[in-house]
């Protein structure tokens, strides 16, 4: 095998022509009249937006229990935090933080009976927690018509009840931390205090996964059998790791809203697990290993390959296809990965 | 025979939970519907000639154990494909129909073969690969149908093409095969209206799959569904079987995506084939169905109670708590639901079941 040919077994095929492609964008783009400047910008705010998101994906691919297609109900504990967070009537930046304090006991509630399920349907993992996932938001779309919420820049204005499809944010935490240190050259806008924030959490799950219960998560998922045998609680593990991936689901969404400016609540969050995982797979991961690279890596080329091809393509054949070329992207590249699990490796 | 103990009640109450859940439902929903009978049972009579054809081809995936076939919505891509071009060329009537069948069968063939192929691949996850195959091809439908016909494959009826000149639009008329099979055979029994030839079609698929389990290839699959290793060492080339119960499956819910839109009557290009699988899905899990059991009884059930709790909910959420929206939310989280608990079910069974033969095979083994 010359030493090519084990890069590309190394990467994969899909990841590399996904690489590759993305550079093409970057080389088109200035021929095609696309401003490099903005291009980056975007991609930068929007790799800031989503990292996190991805960033849930690690715990519970670690501890074995596939990949977090039940994304929604981590999604659903930050959404909870964020409109609870203005009900209270805090604002400015400090809602931002009341927020994700709010958001907490949710995620580790929800997180902790998600695990519970994940544990008594080894095996079956990702199926059901997609469906977790959906109807988890199909239950909150009518407990967002029902809960006694009464801020009125939150709910309808006729009829008095129940919350609106989309909540801005503003006067609250928008941009709390985008804005926090953002260094402006010219129409670029470096979003220093979302991009730190990111980092310091992939930061701190990375220290949290050389911890002695972040191995333990590892050894769980990696050989069950071994890590029962060496004293670890199985359940116990996965319930933990669970938990954290949905915590960082939460947070992630509330970092997402405070740059993108508005709570989306009903059907909002039901298909926003699948370009995290997409995103995760593309930076490296497979269904059982996953590492902080695979989510900075990852989460910059999905959103890369997000920005640039509807501009490139716009200005290239007048046509948008981004949706379509984002579909296939993300989904083939989940199934690429689900195809590619080895039988004895559970 | 035995007298039904307590024991068996049990079982049966356990074994139909969710049937009998939904009875409650209906049953208290129907009341504050205010729909009269003559409607509801009209209603319920529409959608088992819309939707039965479907559900039914979920059948034989699950015999071979590839549990729930997600990936029924390529057969229903490939369905929508055979109709666009049965419009272009402007075919009225049952020719119109049975020439989209036609056309639909090569189609569904090759995507039933690659869907298999791929779900060959990912043995033990076939659902969630499936599922996320109807994503992808979704994608690639959009690329051929948005992009590619009218550009690249002609289409010479302007007024299903974009204004752009390209591309076909958001909604299809389907005036020309319209209903045309619902009302071959008229038939009226008070005021409600039976769709005879439809219903003739869907007992004929009935036959062929009761005809089908007792065929070599029948047996075969469920030889596999039972377990999948000895069968293989049966000398029954597992492989294989799998990918024609899908192909079989994915021309099944080609024709069956027609049979529903010829009786809806217009095409929602982008949207129609998406929800598809998720509702022919939930109708049969409600029907008693589960993972790794389907029978043909436990399609018409499901497809009668779970679309009668989607007629009555909205007008049941008005008026028992005076928003539409509600009932409206209330059956997508009911339709969620009912595939979550039958796949938390299903998996939990097979977990314990597991558990149990590891447990039986260390006591053997400490027995020697």
């Amino acid at each position: 095998m010359n030493p090519l040919q084990k890069v590309v077994e190394k990467t994969g095929w899909p990841r590399l022509i996904i690489g590759l492609f993305l550079l093409s964008l970057f080389i088109i783009a200035p021929f095609a009249g696309v401003k490099i400047s903005t291009s980056l910008n975007d991609t930068l705010v929007r790799f800031g937006m989503n990292g996190i998101l991805v960033l849930a994906m690690v715990p519970m691919i670690h501890s074995g229990c596939g990949l977090n297609f039940g994304l929604p109900l981590g999604i659903i504990a930050g959404l909870l935090g964020g409109t609870l967070s203005m009900q209270l009537g805090a604002t400015g930046p400090m809602s931002f933080f009341i927020a994700i304090l709010l958001a907490t006991p949710f995620a580790v509630i929800f997180g902790w009976g998600y695990g519970a399920l994940l544990n008594r349907v080894k095996g079956g993992e990702m199926m059901i927690a997609t469906y977790v996932g959906f109807s988890s938001v199909a239950f909150m779309c009518i407990m967002w018509l029902l809960l006694p919420y009464n801020n009125p820049t939150m709910i309808w204005g006729y009829g008095g009840t129940g919350l609106r499809t989309t909540i801005s944010v503003e006067g609250y935490y928008l941009h709390a931390l985008s804005d926090f240190l953002a260094i402006r050259i010219g129409d670029f806008v470096f979003p220093t205090g979302m991009i730190l924030f990111v980092l310091l959490l992939n930061f701190l799950v990375w220290v949290f996964m050389r911890t002695r219960t972040g191995t333990a998560m590892t050894a769980v998922g990696s050989n069950p059998v071994f890590a029962k045998a060496s004293g670890v609680n199985i359940d116990r593990t996965r319930t933990i790791s669970v938990i954290l991936s949905t915590w960082l689901g939460a947070i992630g969404i509330l970092v997402y809203q405070q740059s993108f400016g508005f709570i989306q609540l009903y059907m909002g969050p039901f298909y926003m697990a699948f370009p995290a995982v997409a995103a995760i797979l593309i930076g490296g991961a497979s269904v059982n290993k996953a590492s902080i690279l695979n989510v900075l890596i990852g989460a910059f080329l999905f959103q890369g390959i997000l920005t640039m091809t509807p501009s490139v393509m716009n200005s290239l054949i007048q046509t948008d296809m981004s949706e379509v070329i984002r579909i296939i992207v993300s989904n083939g590249m989940i199934i690429y990965a689900l195809t590619r699990v080895k039988k004895g490796a559970k | 025979m035995k007298k039904p103990d307590r024991k068996s009640v049990i079982f049966f109450l356990e074994s139909n939970a969710v049937p009998i859940l939904f009875l409650i439902i209906i049953s208290i929903g129907v009341p504050y519907s205010g729909f009269s009978v003559d409607y509801l049972v009209q209603e319920i009579i529409i959608r088992l000639s819309r939707n039965s054809f479907l559900v039914l081809s979920l059948l034989v995936p699950i015999m071979a154990g590839m549990g729930l076939n997600f990936g029924m919505v390529l057969g229903a891509m490939a369905g929508q494909i055979g109709l666009i071009f049965v419009t272009n060329w402007n075919i009225v009537g049952l020719q119109g129909i049975g020439l989209a069948m036609i056309l639909s069968i090569p189609l569904s063939i090759l995507l039933g073969w690659m869907s298999g192929k791929i779900l060959n691949m990912a043995k033990g996850r076939e659902m969630v690969t499936g599922f996320i195959l109807a994503f992808f091809m979704n994608g690639v439908y959009q690329l051929v149908v948005l992009y590619g016909m009218g550009s690249i494959i002609p289409i010479g009826n302007p007024s299903m093409v974009l204004s752009r000149g390209y591309g076909i639009r958001n909604t299809v008329n389907l005036i020309n095969i319209r209903q045309t099979l619902d009302s071959l055979i008229p038939l009226k029994i008070g005021n409600i209206q039976i769709p005879v030839a439809t219903f003739m079609v869907i007992a004929l698929v009935c036959l062929f799959i009761v005809w089908f389990r007792k065929t070599k290839l029948g047996q075969d699959m469920r030889a596999i569904g039972q377990d999948m290793h000895v069968a293989e060492s049966a000398g029954i080339n597992v492989e294989r079987t799998r990918i024609i119960a899908i192909i079989i499956s994915t021309v099944l819910a080609g024709f069956g995506m027609i049979l529903y839109l010829q009786n809806i009557g217009t095409l929602n290009t982008y949207n129609s084939h998406e929800q598809v699988g998720m509702f022919s899905i939930a109708a049969l899990l409600v029907g008693g169905a589960s993972v790794n059991k389907g029978k043909i009884s436990h399609a018409f059930l499901g497809v009668t109670l779970f679309h009668l709790m989607f007629v009555i909910s909205p007008m049941a959420g008005k008026n028992l708590i005076g928003q539409a929206q509600l009932g409206e939310y209330f059956r997508v989280f009911v339709s969620y639901g009912v595939i979550s608990i039958a796949l938390v079910l299903y998996a939990y069974r097979k977990l314990k079941e597991k558990e149990r033969a590891g447990t039986a095979l260390a006591e053997a083994q400490e027995e020697k």
